[in-house]
């Protein structure tokens, strides 16, 4: 399998979930479009463009050859973003992106306590203070404060 | 013309006096800096800092918010070449051969030549301003819906017809992208779109976590776990400035990213994002070496750096001189202008000469500060890239939630950039292109509109398409595009019947 043929697969699934999904909408008509309307014609060009990419991507690389070898950190950066995400608002702003830029360089990237401790402190207490305090820009202090 | 240059210089009087100038100076630092921050684009600057101004009068009020637009452009360019992070859509083609000389240790040349090119840009667009406002902003207003989708339509025609990879890839991405920015509340029938019950998804999808994913993020998804990381780059003083070579090939590209972003910047809407992306398309249509663009081509810095503040001035021309804003930031603009008094529109140039005037002077004034400013600061800036890459990512990763979050304080908002990190990884590994999907979800919303209201306006008719002069030259621009694609597609078609036929 290509990397072209599996994009393509994956097009006219996008395609057809969207299509399936704005039955939930009138359609309306050629001349009175509905708010269905866009979205099908879209849905609609993206299968049509997702077989072209099938038929004509079979001298494409073959998927098996795309290196992955850097998933294991993306996996982990994946899921500080993700924890960021779910933490801002519980956890507040410093806590969370302390405990981001903590995870990120002493455990993924394994650096020395004073290099991550440093740069926690102005991650995460110095950017709060120029958006927050300086600019007025509200960040979330969470349960506890922070 | 000779009215014209008196009133310039009156309006010169007025903007180098010190209090004046002194503003235009604080609005373009303070600019430059809240511009450098991540996802704090030119309007979340204005916005942030307008109330700063009350206390002024008008003159100078104005006068620096320009120079906080102005400056937050210019400082949003810095984080797209040093970091990969556009601040808004106008600067992701920067994104893309910016970071690439960044990575080439030319970062220092790449944000001379921003700098250089938004001045030539600014300064030119400026004087177009001046003499062409009245009838250029006529001409804007020609621009109906139909106009208005024609144009639309043929700006992801361009950029995908001008993609290094296929057309067929491109349409693929743009129509990904038209898909997502139709989740949200539907403008004409107040249907809730593809929302799934998320009440912060009506307002659609935004533009800067979309941008932020699949460019920022999906980058350190790729960079941060290979083998060998990208090495420390310690630039030299002389490695800050442009070589002959990159001057010589940056020039033309500004000049024509300063009239591409020009005469697009008129047009009502967000048309102005369309300037860069068509900007960087041409540049690498008409380029001999086409297969630089995306490794750290000057021209695709040049160009769409040029266009997109050109197209800023463009911007003003139809808020000074009919008081109509075509863009989000001169709505601001225009609230800043009632919020001190002044009455917006044809006739502030005869009722408020120093002022329309004074503004208009420093506009150039503020374009020399801007470059004055930003050439000492490009050797600062690229100290960024000493930092070894394991300890940058983290900060630039904290730098971008925190920018994607700041916009709407929303968290939805840091969620859709953690998807979108993952689809632009992914797609980057499948070797598609991720500009079209943002250039597509900012159209989505004004194309489906634009259509919608023609048919409205001509009672469900498609030939409103046909019959109006600007909406047929457009489509008939699109039309030679498609063909023009399909070319090489018919000409192995011909190939294949010309091997079979019979000689005689």
């Amino acid at each position: 399998m290509t990397v072209d043929r599996v994009a393509g697969v994956t097009l006219v699934l996008m395609g057809v979930v969207t299509v399936w999904e704005s039955r939930a909408f009138p359609l309306g008509t050629l001349q009175r479009p509905g708010p269905a309307y866009a979205p099908v014609v879209v849905a609609a060009l993206l299968i049509l463009f997702g077989v072209a990419v099938f038929a004509m991507g079979g001298r494409a690389r073959r998927l098996a050859e795309v290196g992955w070898g850097e998933w294991r950190h993306a996996v982990a950066i994946f899921g500080s973003c993700a924890f960021a995400a779910w933490g801002l608002e519980r956890l507040g702003y410093r806590l969370t992106m302390a405990v981001v830029v903590l995870f990120l360089l002493m455990i993924v990237e394994r650096k020395g306590w004073a290099l991550g401790i440093a740069l926690t402190v102005v991650m995460a207490w110095g950017s709060f203070f120029v958006f927050d305090t300086m600019l007025r820009v509200p960040l979330p202090r969470g349960l506890f404060g922070l | 013309m000779l009215e014209t240059l008196q009133n310039l210089a009156l309006g010169f009087q007025v903007a180098l006096t010190p209090g004046v100038l002194w503003y235009g100076f604080i609005g373009c630092l303070v600019g430059t800096l809240v511009g450098v921050l991540p996802g704090v684009g030119p309007l979340a600057g204005i916005s942030l800092l307008l109330p700063a101004t009350y206390g002024l009068d008008a003159t100078r009020a104005l006068v620096m918010l320009a120079g906080i637009y102005y400056g937050a452009m210019y400082g949003g360019s810095t984080t797209s070449i040093l970091m990969r992070i556009p601040g808004e859509a106008a600067s992701v083609m920067t994104c893309i051969d910016g970071y690439a000389m960044a990575r080439k240790g030319r970062a220092g040349p790449a944000l001379t030549i921003a700098a250089v090119g938004s001045y030539v840009a600014g300064t030119v667009s400026v004087v177009a301003l001046m003499f062409l406002a009245p009838p250029l902003a006529d001409f804007a207003l020609r621009f109906g819906p139909p106009e208005y989708f024609a144009l639309l339509l043929l700006g992801l025609l361009v950029l995908a017809y001008m993609n290094t990879g296929s057309m067929l890839k491109g349409l693929a991405m743009a129509a990904l992208g038209l898909l997502l920015g139709m989740i949200g509340i539907d403008q004409m029938s107040g249907y809730f779109r593809f929302a799934y019950g998320v009440t912060e998804l009506g307002d659609g999808i935004g533009v800067v976590p979309v941008a932020v994913g699949l460019f920022g993020l999906a980058e350190i998804l790729l960079t941060a776990g290979q083998k060998d990381p990208p090495a420390v780059i310690r630039p030299r003083l002389r490695d800050l400035l442009p070589s002959r070579q990159e001057w010589r090939d940056a020039h033309l590209p500004i000049w024509r990213g300063t009239g591409i972003g020009f005469l697009i910047g008129i047009i009502p809407g967000s048309a102005h994002v369309i300037s860069t992306f068509v900007s960087y398309a041409i540049e690498r249509k008409i380029s001999k070496r086409p297969e630089e663009f995306g490794k750290g081509a000057v021209a695709g810095v040049a160009g769409p750096e040029s266009a997109n503040n050109a197209a800023t001035s463009g911007a003003f021309v139809p808020m000074l001189a009919l008081g109509v804003p075509g863009v989000p930031v001169a709505a601001l603009l225009l609230a800043a202008m009632m919020v001190h008094g002044v009455t917006p529109g044809p006739l502030l140039i005869q009722q408020d000469p120093r002022l329309f005037w004074g503004f208009i002077a420093s506009m150039y004034v503020g374009n020399v500060i801007l470059l004055i400013l930003n050439l000492p600061l490009v050797g600062l800036f690229v100290n960024l890239l000493r930092v070894p890459y394991p300890v940058l990512y983290p900060i630039v990763l904290v730098c971008s939630i925190l920018g994607v979050y700041a916009v709407n304080s929303s968290v939805v908002d840091v969620w859709i950039m953690l998807g979108m990190g993952v689809v632009g990884y992914v797609l980057r590994k499948l070797d598609f292109e991720t500009a079209p999907i943002v250039l597509g979800l900012v159209l989505a919303p004004m194309m489906e509109l634009s259509l919608r209201q023609s048919l409205a306006m001509s009672a469900g008719s498609y030939a409103i398409f046909v019959t109006r002069p600007i909406s047929v030259i457009l489509l008939v621009i699109g039309l030679i595009l498609v063909i023009l694609a399909l070319r090489p597609l018919i000409s192995r078609t011909l190939d294949w019947r010309a091997r079979l036929a019979v000689d005689t």
